[in-house]
């Protein structure tokens, strides 16, 4: 019985080759490269902990086997800024918002920010609501995580303006 | 060196933030070392019974298996192999008996988490199953008792009277005896008694729990998710007969506590395992494991209370049952730290209480955000509204008529300081526009609003300690034992040690707790670190100055000058070397309560006031209760970093939102069948879909490190009661069980109308 499979994957814009076993996700590949950004929670796509963007959609990535990451592009919140690099304005809305208090979430809320932007350079308070349905955060950061994505919209729309 | 700016009081971004926005942050969750093994929990299937046999055979000869560990195992480390913070009831694995569906049974052990969990499924086990109780009302009296004898901690004096009581499920009992109040109801105008209960529910942190042992030379690491390292060096030390510097205990950033993470949960069990196989082990648990770990505790609060003809409260008696589940876990600490405040902040000269732990055949129950506040208030926010009803007052002056004030004697004969009850409730009716016009609805939709009032002592007595350290070059250390698992305490700490010290509190590393390096603290729970620690890192600050000044003058530095450390360091070692630590060590004074009346004249050392107003709508076709607008204001004296310290407050207030509304962890037979966020629904974005205030009043704490003191609980107080006050006033009718489900609105409004 073939219980592996090797694989070719685009990841924060690496091509990379590996043989992955059948029945890990891709929370447990991502570790792998030790990228710890995205975290299995729940376990069940209901927290979005672990939230990724494959192929520029966000995917709950403990629900999905990394067998299906062949040929597939992978963002990580690790591809925004590394420790010592300037943050992506993103991050920097979070910080300056304090959108986070245990920071176990977090990664989630960016790459799903980053997502929503994507699809909607501008939007309100109530599609942001609708947007994050699937991230919980127990701390109940809810309110700064708002103020933070409307903050990051407007820093990158002003930075594509330019 | 010296900065004019003011470190305390200053808004600045959590110290960690770019870690924690850069997914770089460390977790226990992510902990991995070469060589480590995988543990899964092997759980009960009943409810209650004995233990006939555990057939592990076809788990050992699964493949990739390395052992498979029973209780009885266990004993050849740990003879007597019983922990608990109270009380030695807890076995690291079942021994001889079961208490609930999901305690721990065995543990399979293999290098790969997965074939551990698939050979769990192998392990079978033979209960002769005895009868269960789950009501903690029940239980009084039921002929199922869940443990066979009582076993307190041998630490604590005000435990020994329990030692040895059998056939009886109640694992403590607390009372409270201030005044006469039986002679008191026979004088009042008028009485009135209610009961309210609340549910079992879970913290759910989103890390879920972890721990990590690696075995040394006669000694032992331990990596895990706690919020109380120092206890957890403690307690497993006392378990192997060890010294505590045989034990070193690390923890990390937290993905969220809220209480779930205090005391012993996994680390007893790695302990064991790492110690009988040699090898490092690390066990995770799952989301739903945790619902059979740690719960918040289910009660019932009969509350009674006597009125004179103006509308005073003359005298309130208090029963309250803690449904504690099949272990004490710190549940006890809870019937007493908490039970005392049962009467509420008001001032009534004749109080009786009688608070009970109760042992069932549930998951355990402890600490969890409010420590059993949340609880109380519902039951005597609710009551106290209906008092204000019946009377036909408003429910703001006749709070206001028998507020507890600054001067008087709470119910423990404690006198109460620095506590801004009264501020708190008239900012609250002040935001609320409370004397103002207010719209009722018409049609389905009917608008109402209400508030509520709660306060908390902090638990008492405890200790902090904390050392900072200066390097040659004049950089700083901060080392603590206090866990920053998303309330902001090391930044909250560094900007303390900045203000002493005339540094900005960015430059100040702050270690992480290492029970090897950061010295003892009780323990991150409670909303005491601000102050507790607080005050041990300005203590510790004082005396890096004190050295450094002393250095100073040995080296013939001039006395009229500010010399940065690093000056004084240079001049005293002749180059850039040398090192200077400051200590500081805090314990307040306390008196403990007496057995049977439960005085104290000093109970503890800061009292937190929370009060919440919320305007609602309530659909009488639906049930449904939407919630317009909500206003939390607290006393949590002066504030370290307001905005932390506004996300504390906000954050609280959605946490209890959620066991107002959704959260309930259900049972059948004693099975919980919504252990997963499928089923168990914390509050998401959209629930929290209205603008809510926060505010702190202007208060300084005397004792408290630049006049601050707690804040991370004190949101949760009076969210639930206002929203029932609320829906009272829109509607007419009172739900007096938490979660307020639409259903149960629903019927409430069908019961009213059917008359």
């Amino acid at each position: 019985m073939n219980n592996s499979k090797s694989i070719r994957f685009q990841l924060n814009g690496q091509t990379i080759s590996t043989v992955v076993e059948n029945h890990i996700n891709v929370i447990e590949l991502l570790n792998q490269f030790q990228l710890k950004g995205a975290r299995e929670s729940c376990g069940q796509g209901l927290c979005g902990a672990c939230t990724v963007l494959i192929d520029d959609l966000a995917v709950s990535g403990c629900l999905m086997p990394a067998v299906m990451l062949d040929g597939k592009s992978v963002e990580t919140v690790e591809s925004l800024s590394g420790l010592n690099e300037s943050l992506h304005p993103i991050q920097q809305a979070f910080v300056d918002q304090g959108a986070f208090q245990c920071g176990f979430c977090t990664p989630g809320f960016i790459m799903m920010t980053k997502h929503l932007l994507d699809l909607n350079p501008n939007p309100t308070d109530e599609e942001i609501r609708d947007f994050f349905a699937g991230n919980l955060c127990r701390c109940g950061t809810y309110p700064e995580i708002i103020v933070a994505v409307k903050q990051a919209a407007q820093s990158l729309q002003q930075s594509s303006e330019l | 060196m010296i900065t004019k700016q003011a470190e305390f009081g200053r808004s600045i971004p959590r110290i960690e933030s770019k870690q924690k926005v850069s997914g770089t942050a460390e977790y226990m969750h992510h902990f991995t070392l070469p060589g480590m093994l995988y543990g899964k929990i092997f759980r009960s299937t009943i409810t209650h019974g004995k233990i006939i046999g555990i057939n592990t055979e076809a788990a050992q000869s699964y493949p990739g298996v390395v052992s498979v560990i029973t209780g009885e195992d266990i004993k050849k480390i740990i003879p007597s192999p019983y922990y608990g913070p109270a009380f030695l009831d807890q076995p690291i694995l079942a021994l001889d008996k079961v208490h609930f569906i999901g305690e721990p049974v065995a543990v399979v052990v293999s290098n790969s988490p997965h074939i551990a969990e698939a050979a769990c499924q192998l392990i079978e086990a033979d209960y002769e199953e005895l009868e269960a109780v789950y009501d903690e009302i029940e239980a009084l009296t039921s002929s199922a008792i869940v443990h066979d004898e009582l076993k307190p901690s041998g630490t604590f004096p005000d435990l020994k009277h329990l030692e040895g009581r059998k056939n009886t499920n109640i694992a403590l009992d607390f009372h409270l005896r201030h005044g006469d109040s039986d002679d008191a109801f026979t004088k009042a105008k008028h009485v009135f008694e209610h009961a309210f209960t609340t549910q079992q529910g879970m913290h759910t942190p989103l890390e879920p729990m972890v721990s990590i042992a690696v075995p040394g030379d006669q000694s032992i690491t331990l990596h895990s998710a706690t919020q109380m390292p120092s206890f957890v060096r403690l307690e497993i030390a006392r378990l192997l007969g060890w010294k505590e510097n045989q034990v070193r205990v690390k923890s990390a950033h937290l993905g969220g506590g809220y209480g779930a993470k205090v005391y012993i949960k996994l680390e007893a069990l790695v302990t064991a395992v790492a110690l009988l196989l040699n090898k490092p082990i690390k066990i995770s648990l799952t989301m739903e494991e945790q619902f059979y770990t740690i719960c918040k505790h289910a009660t019932t609060f009969k509350i009674k209370s006597g009125l004179d003809e103006s509308g005073k409260i003359i005298a309130r008696d208090c029963k309250v049952y803690w449904n504690g589940g099949a272990y004490a876990d710190i549940g006890p600490r809870v019937a007493q730290k908490s039970g005392f405040t049962a009467a509420g902040p008001y001032d009534i000269d004749h109080v009786s209480i009688d608070s009970f732990e109760i042992y069932t055949n549930r998951p355990p129950a402890g600490a969890i955000r409010g420590f059993g506040i949340p609880q109380l208030v519902w039951a005597y926010e609710s009551h106290t509204d209906m008092l204000a009803h019946e009377l036909k007052m408003d429910p703001l002056e006749f709070r206001n008529k028998n507020i507890l004030k600054n001067g008087a004697k709470q119910a423990t004969g404690t006198v109460i300081e620095h506590m801004e009850t009264e501020l708190v409730l008239n900012t609250l009716a002040e935001k609320m526009d409370w004397g103002g016009t207010f719209d009722r609805g018409t049609g389905s939709i009917r608008k109402g609003r209400g508030i509520a009032i709660g306060f908390k002592a902090s638990v008492s007595p405890t200790t902090s300690t904390a050392a900072i350290t200066i390097h040659g070059d004049g950089s700083c250390l901060l080392a603590m034992s206090t866990v920053d698992m998303g309330q902001g305490s090391d930044t909250a700490m560094a900007q303390i040690a900045a203000q002493t010290l005339g540094i900005s509190a960015e430059k100040i590393k702050v270690i992480r707790p290492d029970t090897d390096i950061t010295p003892y603290d009780m323990g991150t729970l409670g909303s005491r670190s601000t102050f507790h620690m607080g005050n041990a890192v300005k203590l510790a600050a004082g005396d890096v100055l004190n050295k450094l000044q002393q250095m100073a003058d040995k080296a013939g530095l001039d006395k009229n000058l500010a010399h940065a450390p690093e000056v004084i360091l240079q001049k005293t070692y002749g180059m850039q070397a040398g090192t200077v630590v400051g200590f500081g060590s805090f314990k307040p004074n306390y008196a403990p309560t007496d057995l049977k009346t439960g005085a104290s004249s000093n109970v503890t050392p800061f009292w937190m006031v929370g009060a919440t107003g919320v305007e609602v709508d309530v659909d009488i076709e639906t049930g449904h209760v939407k919630v317009n607008k909500m206003i939390n204001v607290v006393d949590a004296g002066e504030l370290v970093n307001p905005k932390i310290a506004n996300t504390q407050i906000s954050g609280a207030a959605v946490m209890q939102c959620g066991f107002t509304f959704s959260e309930e962890m259900l049972f059948d037979e004693g099975q919980l069948t919504n252990g997963s966020f499928a089923d168990y629904k914390i509050q998401g974005i959209q629930d929290v879909n209205f603008p809510m205030e926060n505010i702190c009043v202007k208060s300084n704490h005397y004792g408290g490190p630049y006049g601050a003191k707690g804040i991370g609980e004190s949101g949760t107080f009076g969210v639930s009661p206002a929203i029932a006050n609320a829906i009272y006033d829109a509607v007419g009718v009172r739900i007096t069980s938490l979660p307020i489900t639409p259903e149960k609105v629903f019927q409430a409004i069908h019961m009213k109308n059917e008359g």
